[in-house]
């Protein structure tokens, strides 16, 4: 009984980091940006999320409402203000600027917030629970998993139903004929950029609900989402929740045979896949 | 001018004056317990292994196109496994360094079979996992102190030298020595057949291949290589703090990204730019530490302003306005009467 509470404890898990993931895979699919301060964007979402709570004194899944458009517009400005020109051939310049980014939205959000751990409180939503034979599984996970599910869902609707999706994919094959073609590319990459951010707000206000977070934690959320990422595919939304939730089961199921093993499982996992399968299951695009 | 007048060399007027100050400068090094306070021979020697560690980083992205953001692992590596020489095998610290570097290199040579199964952004975030890897699993060693780390016993401190300044200068001197060992390694290595074909991979992969170039040993042996004395340097790194815990030993920000920052903000591709970069990272460091967290904001501004102004760093500025190679790695046509570079 307790392996099949872990393994759906670590579907639900999956959730989370689908919801970390779809930000870096819409950005990763259409402009091959490798976002090193992904993670960092995470955690300073989950702060907004604090600041708002407590300044106007409402509910945290509430507060998501005016997180995510302030994290869009950062999203804009942020790509077109300083990401387009790193863009490019070369891996090395948008990694360095990001890397830059890290440290700087670290460092900014230690002098504001200081480094105590913080949470978002959700009141009663935290401990309730449904009941399933002799299975009782928490409705905050349970409701993360469905908003992961929901946004993938309107992610790929987006895609493949509309004209932004359709930029999004003509710029992802190929940026000099979409730009021929009377796309701006620096426009679209500013969409997708906010678009991006704007998911990454509701991850970060769901990771802030569900756990402590500190300015320092950006790097390993950056890394489960990025394992997701890889072992999903690269430009498969839907391969992301499959990676998100491989990731997650993996981590349950470790921490189930050694509390200490949790996230070296997950690690472990992600490495024997790219050992078979270094493109990932179901990739769409090429790297 | 005819073309008996013309000979292609690899020296220039200003790489044989930066080789005799070189010279120099080194003496001046060696002697420094002679003339420096502890404070700054910790400093120094701070410097010379950041140093180090950027002119290995520089080999791997500048020179053979490998950007790992996953080098912590060997740092950390290195640290953990001069701790175990000497805590259960017994070796003295100074015998221990070699130990740690067969271990380093052995311990790449899997990790390599499978990261560059990886390519591009994939196999930069491939590393920093291995990296996680690493920590997660050396804190589950109880024996070295789990989640909250070891000291180094006294013990061991003691049987270094007699006296705590010859341990000091001792320390200072293996931090000197590995930094210089590093430079003249990655110099001659550039110098080589190797070198070349590094170049070569640089430059144009599919060309290299072409021309007969194996491709993925080359950078396999680089991967090794570097491997092997980034442990080294992690060694000394944390000979000198004492104490290691997996969180400082395998930080990616202190071993990687700053390491990145100092390369890119010096130059990267070249020799020179780490040397630029660490100085100038030292520089801003000292003056502006007591700011607190003020000065990693200032740190990733000039990261980031020097990408995007002038991507090949300090260095690259200095090279393009003067025509200047203080370490002869490019070849130039000089004509015996003039001798002045084209």
């Amino acid at each position: 009984m307790d392996w099949i509470n872990a393994l759906i404890q670590g579907i639900l898990l999956g959730g989370l980091y689908a919801l970390f993931a779809a930000g870096l895979s819409l950005i990763f699919g259409v402009m091959r940006l490798v976002n090193i301060a992904h993670g960092d964007l995470i955690v300073l979402a989950a702060y907004l999320g604090l600041s708002v709570t407590i300044m106007l004194g409402i509910h945290p899944l509430l507060a998501m409402f005016a997180v995510v458009p302030m994290m869009a517009a950062i999203g804009y400005v942020l790509q077109r203000g300083i990401l387009n020109k790193t863009l490019g051939d070369d891996l090395l310049p948008p990694l360095l600027v990001t890397f830059g980014l890290s440290v700087i939205i670290q460092n900014v959000l230690l002098e504001v917030y200081s480094a105590d751990p913080q949470k978002l409180d959700a009141g009663t939503l935290e401990i309730a629970s449904i009941s399933v034979g002799d299975l009782s599984i928490g409705v905050l996970p349970l409701l993360t998993f469905g908003i992961a599910v929901a946004i993938i869902a309107s992610l790929h609707w987006m895609f493949y139903h509309t004209s932004l999706g359709r930029s999004f994919r003509a710029v992802s094959d190929n940026q000099d004929i979409a730009q021929l073609m009377g796309l701006n590319r620096r426009h679209i990459f500013g969409l997708a950029m906010a678009l991006a951010l704007a998911v990454t707000a509701v991850a970060g206000v769901m990771l802030g609900v569900r756990t402590n977070f500190d300015p320092s934690i950006g790097g390993a959320r950056l890394i489960f989402g990025f394992e997701a990422v890889i072992i999903g595919g690269l430009g498969n939304l839907w391969g992301t929740l499959v990676g998100g939730i491989i990731l997650g089961v993996a981590q349950t199921l470790g921490a189930q045979i050694n509390p200490g093993w949790q996230l070296l499982a997950g690690h472990i996992t992600f490495l024997c896949i790219i050992a078979f399968k270094p493109r990932g299951f179901f990739p769409r695009v090429s790297g | 001018m005819s073309i008996e007048n013309m000979h292609v060399t690899r020296r220039s007027k200003a790489s044989l004056i930066a080789s005799f100050a070189a010279v120099i400068i080194l003496v001046i090094l060696i002697s420094a317990p002679l003339w420096a306070g502890r404070a700054d021979m910790r400093l120094m020697a701070e410097l010379f292994l950041y140093l180090s560690l950027a002119t290995l980083w520089n080999l791997m992205a500048g020179y053979a196109g490998l950007v790992s953001v996953g080098q912590q692992a060997y740092v950390g590596f290195g640290g953990y496994m001069l701790f175990s020489l000497t805590m259960f095998a017994g070796l003295s610290p100074v015998v221990a360094l070699i130990g740690v570097a067969i271990l380093g290199g052995l311990v790449s040579i899997p990790i390599a079979a499978l990261v560059f199964r990886l390519h591009g952004a994939y196999f930069a975030i491939g590393t920093w996992v291995i990296a996680e890897v690493f920590r997660l699993t050396f804190a589950q060693v109880s024996s070295l102190g789990g989640g909250s780390g070891t000291s180094l016993p006294i013990s061991i401190i003691k049987s270094m030298a007699d006296g705590r300044a010859a341990r000091e200068s001792l320390s200072y001197w293996l931090a000197l020595g590995v930094m210089v060992a590093v430079i003249l390694a990655v110099y001659l290595f550039l110098r080589s057949r190797k070198g070349l074909a590094l170049s070569a991979i640089r430059d144009n992969e599919l060309a290299a291949s072409s021309l007969g170039i194996n491709i993925w040993r080359t950078k396999f042996l680089v991967y090794v290589i570097t491997a092997a004395l980034t442990s080294v340097v992690g060694a000394l790194i944390f000979l000198q703090k004492l104490r290691i815990s997996p969180d400082a030993a395998f930080s990616v920000n202190d071993w990687t990204a700053f390491v990145i920052f100092i390369v890119v903000i010096g130059g990267i591709g070249t020799l020179e730019g780490p040397i630029i970069g660490t100085l100038v990272y030292f520089l801003m460091r000292e003056t502006l530490a007591d700011l607190g967290t003020t000065y990693l904001i200032a740190l990733g501004v000039v990261a980031i302003v020097i990408m995007l102004k002038a991507p090949k760093g300090l260095w690259g500025i200095i090279r393009d306005r003067w025509d200047l190679q203080l370490f002869p790695l490019g070849y130039r046509v000089q004509t015996t009467q003039s001798k002045k570079g084209s």
